[in-house]
This record gives C-alpha cells, sequence and structure tokens, in this order.
C-alpha cells in the first residue's frame, strides 16, 4: 500500500469508514449540521417481481439502509373464510388448492384432516400412505420453485431452470394419477380422489433414483456459490425468541434452530411410521437463523421427502380409496378443533366449526406465509435495499396464502 | 398439561376472571375480556404453562355475541389450549395481547377487519385484507355487501 504521509495538500485524505462484513459500518453523524436528511419513502411492489406475488412494502429508507418496513397485504383476498360459509365441506377443497399453489396437496390434507377430525371418520390405511407420498412429492416440489426463484432474486438463473426440470418430473406424477398439473383437487374428506394408477410406483421410483442425485448438483450450483453466500449469510437473521412471538413455523423456525417438526412433534396422518431427520440451521456461513440457513433448510428438507416416499412405496397397502368417503358430510352439532399440519411454509392451522349442517359454520385458516410477513419490519430493519429481496426469497410466501 | 390442569391453574390465579372449561373436539376455556390480556400474560411467561406461541387468533359471529379466540401453543411442553372471549355485537371491545406476542398485531387486525372487534390498546387497527375505506363487517353473519365501492358496482 502506497504511503499516505507524502499525500500533497488538500488531496482526498483517506476513506475513515471501513465497510467491515457481516456488521454495519459505524458511521459518525457528520459535524456539518447544515445539510438536511430524512428517510425516504419507497414503495416496492405490488407489482415487483421479487416479492413473490402482489405484496406492497413500504419502506423508510435512510439513504441505502431500511429503517422500517410496512408490509400491505389483501391484493390478492379472494374471501375464502366467507365463501366456505357457503359450501358444503366437499366443496370447500378445490378452494384451499387456490390458497398456498404451490403446494396444493398439502393445503387439501390440512383441510380434510380438520373434517375428518370432526366426523371421526376411520381412514384406510392404503388411503394415509396414498397422502402421504403426494404431500411430500408435494412439499419436494414446492421447495423446489423456492429454491429456484430465490437463486433468481438473488441474481442466478440457472438453478431455476434445473429446479423447474424436476418439477415437471412431479407433475407428470400428479398428471397421470389425477389429470391435474397444478390444482388437484386430490385429497377428498375420507378419501382421495383416484388411486395411484398401473406404473406410477416404478415411475415414482425412477424419479426418486434421479433426483437424489441432484441435490449435490443445486448445492454446487447456488448453497456453496460465494455470491450467493455473500448475499444470504448474517443477513435477515431470525433469533428464535422472535421467531416464538412471531409463530414463525416450518423451515423459518427450524433455519433458527429450533427442532420442531410437526410431523414427529405432533404427528398426524401416519408420519410417526416413518424415519427422517429434521434438518436445523446452524449458522453454518454466518449466524445462526440468517438468510442462507433457512435456504439450507429446505435442501436438506427435499432429501429427507425422498426418504419418506421411499418408505411409503415400501410399505404401501393394498384397499379401495373411496371406501371411507362419506356420501354426505355432515359433522356432529357445535362441535369444533384446531387442527394443524406441516405445509412445505409452516404449519398451517384450520380452525373449523361445524353448526351440525353440511355447510361449515366457520372455517378460520392460519396461513404460516401470514405470520412470516409480519416479521418483515425485523427481519429487515438495519439492512441495505437490496437485501430486502433476499429476505422475501428466504422465508419462502405465497401470496395466495397470506390473503386467502 | 391436560386442560383440566391449565383450567384449575389459571382458576387459583385469576378466580372468576376464568368462567369455565368446556369438553369438545378441542377443549377451550372461556375468559372474562378484561382479563384476557393479564391472562395471556400468565400463560406466556409462567413456567409450567410456558405458551411461548400464538397459533392463531380470529374472530367468530355466534349470533347474539361475537367471540375471540385464541389458540396457544407451549413448544416445551408440547400443549395446546384455545381461549375465548365473548363479547357483545354493539360496540366489541377487548383488550389486545399484542405485547405478549408480537403475531398477535396482525391477527387482531384481521379480527377486526372481518368482525369490527376493536382491540383497545393496539399500536396500529387498520383493517388489513379489505381496503381501508371498505364499509361493513364481511364475515359477521349479518353482513350485506355495499352497493358501490368508489362509483363501481360491487355486486352482480
Amino acid at each position: 500500500m502506497a504511503d499516505t504521509t507524502d499525500r500533497p495538500e488538500g488531496a482526498i485524505p483517506d476513506a475513515t469508514v471501513t465497510v467491515d462484513y457481516p456488521g454495519f459500518p459505524e458511521i459518525a453523524p457528520l459535524d456539518d449540521d447544515s445539510l438536511e436528511s430524512e428517510l425516504m419513502t419507497l414503495n416496492m411492489g405490488p407489482q415487483h417481481p421479487s416479492t413473490h406475488g402482489v405484496l406492497r412494502l413500504e419502506l423508510k429508507t435512510d439513504g441505502e439502509i431500511v429503517d422500517n418496513v410496512r408490509p400491505h397485504i389483501g391484493y390478492l383476498h379472494r374471501c375464502f373464510e366467507k365463501h366456505a360459509e357457503c359450501l358444503s365441506y366437499p366443496q370447500v377443497v378445490p378452494f384451499t388448492d387456490r390458497m398456498d399453489y404451490l403446494a396444493a396437496m398439502n393445503n387439501n390434507l390440512a383441510f380434510c384432516l380438520a373434517v375428518e377430525k370432526l366426523l371421526e371418520v376411520e381412514l384406510p390405511e392404503r388411503v394415509e400412505y396414498v397422502r402421504v407420498v403426494m404431500c411430500e412429492l408435494n412439499r419436494i416440489a414446492s421447495h423446489l420453485v423456492s429454491f429456484g426463484t430465490y437463486g433468481m432474486d438473488i441474481g442466478a438463473f440457472t438453478p431455476f431452470l434445473f429446479a423447474f426440470r424436476e418439477r415437471e418430473d412431479i407433475f407428470d406424477l400428479f398428471e397421470m394419477t389425477c389429470g391435474a398439473r397444478m390444482l388437484y383437487n386430490y385429497i377428498w374428506v375420507g378419501g382421495v380422489s383416484h388411486d395411484f394408477p398401473p406404473g406410477f410406483i416404478e415411475k415414482c421410483r425412477a424419479f426418486l433414483d434421479k433426483f437424489e442425485g441432484k441435490m449435490a448438483e443445486y448445492n454446487d450450483l447456488l448453497s456453496h456459490n460465494k455470491i450467493f453466500v455473500e448475499r444470504t449469510a448474517n443477513v435477515g437473521v431470525l433469533p428464535l425468541e422472535a421467531a416464538f412471538s412471531y409463530n414463525l413455523t416450518g423451515p423459518n423456525l427450524r433455519g433458527s434452530g429450533y427442532k420442531w417438526d410437526l410431523r414427529r412433534d405432533a404427528p398426524y396422518s401416519i408420519y410417526d411410521r416413518f424415519e427422517f431427520d429434521i434438518p436445523v440451521g446452524s449458522g453454518e456461513m454466518g449466524q445462526l437463523g440468517d438468510c442462507w440457513d433457512r435456504y439450507m433448510v429446505r435442501i436438506r428438507e427435499m432429501a429427507e421427502s425422498v426418504k419418506i416416499i421411499r418408505q411409503a412405496l415400501d410399505q404401501l397397502p393394498e384397499g379401495d380409496v373411496h371406501k371411507a368417503v362419506p356420501r354426505n358430510v355432515r359433522p356432529p352439532k357445535d362441535v369444533e378443533c384446531y387442527v394443524r399440519s406441516e405445509t412445505p411454509r409452516g404449519e398451517m392451522g384450520i380452525y373449523l366449526i361445524s353448526d351440525g349442517s353440511n355447510v361449515p359454520y366457520r372455517v378460520k385458516v392460519k396461513s404460516p406465509c401470514f405470520t412470516a410477513i409480519a416479521a418483515m419490519n425485523d427481519l429487515c430493519r438495519g439492512h441495505y435495499v437490496a437485501d430486502i429481496i433476499a429476505v422475501i426469497g428466504s422465508i419462502d410466501i405465497v401470496l395466495g396464502e397470506v390473503d386467502r | 398439561m391436560t386442560p383440566q390442569e391449565i383450567f384449575d391453574n389459571l382458576q387459583a390465579k385469576f378466580g372468576d376472571a376464568i368462567i369455565d372449561l368446556t369438553e369438545n373436539v378441542d377443549p377451550w376455556i372461556r375468559v372474562k375480556p378484561e382479563s384476557i390480556a393479564d391472562v395471556c400474560h400468565y400463560m406466556r411467561t409462567d413456567a409450567a404453562l410456558g405458551f411461548e406461541s400464538l397459533m392463531c387468533l380470529g374472530g367468530v359471529d355466534y349470533g347474539d355475541h361475537l367471540t375471540v379466540v385464541y389458540n396457544l401453543c407451549s413448544y416445551a411442553h408440547k400443549h395446546t389450549i384455545t381461549l375465548k372471549v365473548e363479547v357483545g355485537r354493539e360496540e366489541p371491545k377487548v383488550p389486545t395481547v399484542e405485547a405478549v406476542w408480537r403475531i398477535a398485531n396482525w391477527h387482531e387486525r384481521e379480527a377486526y377487519d372481518m368482525y369490527g372487534i376493536v382491540f383497545e390498546g393496539h399500536s396500529d387497527l387498520r383493517r388489513i385484507l379489505c381496503p381501508d375505506d371498505w364499509e361493513g363487517w364481511p364475515l359477521r353473519k349479518d353482513y350485506k355487501v355495499q352497493e358501490y365501492y368508489r362509483g363501481m358496482k360491487v355486486e352482480v
């Protein structure tokens, strides 16, 4: 480095502020108070490509640094809860598809679990296994979108194409089973709409074999990419206490290092019969609970889903998937329940009240993405504007589910 | 803890403010509206109860009265419970639990948006899903949709 002592008088002095990643630069207040500074309002969205739907963030920025984030939601509000109060129980199921349209199977399941709890129906074994296979396949498909779009948000286009290539294979499996690729109406109260068609199991196994090798590819491509790590490590750190207080669940909670998964800790369906690990964040690349940790939990969860699907296919019993589907869904009078299940985005809760008719009296959906957006302000404060994109991608929101 | 134990614990601490425990598919405890914030604060901070998280909060319209439903869970003890607070249809008011769980801020905004339940002491009680200038409380059973919204016919 050049010696600065022989600098001619009047030349620009050395920079006194050193930007030392990960902390934020300590910038001393200007001695000259004649410069006026004020917070600037910046609207991000609702038509912003990186907000994963129609979300508007009202940012107050101090130069490049975000001082305050106010999320505005409701642009996709389609009155699900009001609709549900005038539709019979089976008619509500297609509406649940459209909440979290990236994981429609898991949404179907969440609602059906609640209705079945009120009805107290006994499901055939095969139905449970078929549901697990489909839900875990959908979990992989959903995490693939999360992985692909996250890369794209940060500036890497290729992972997106890789992810969608595998996602198409999963959609082929869904299509050959129920005819739909995106919104399935597949899981019904008391059963599923179609049994596996001939050849499904072989095709599914072939997909799993192929897919298992891809995770290393994703890691090479994105997870350990220097640019990606620099953008996501130490950004948007979520302390565990805040995760509880905001009721952030699923990969967001596990990213903060807490080993909690409803599939293991409050098992529903038949998840207690399978062996799988629960990946949690450990601050490998930066601080515990940063964007990279949350991202990596999803990548590792895909491998766990593969394990579950393999076990379910191995144990798959014979049976009739329509046997327990009731002709008339009519839960008893004045019963209610709150049922949680683990969707790819966290715990989805369905609060259901029956008045004894064939129409629900009240359906309340607790959406995991709703709680995640509520935490945006605490996650983003003090970061650069560009980091907001990294945070939104890392909490993996689907606005259809937030607004319902 | 079983719901009965949670109920006994609360009743020993708060007495009359805890009304009763109703057995159902998922049992619930009725709490007097004015005490709900204190009860929630106690349920979060007490080591034996340890309800770190508010899973869900929503309104229900039972015709003659409105109800606010709180679904709580404890990660450490792996137990859950439902609290209910009943308020009248005219000027329904419930103290906010925003200070206990931060997520309550948004859930209470939603309950206000859909049922018109006012959460006293809430820092930012605005509509959340509907536009700010929407009229009426959509999830009430007697809701009639407004005829025009900003010059657009609402119901076709």
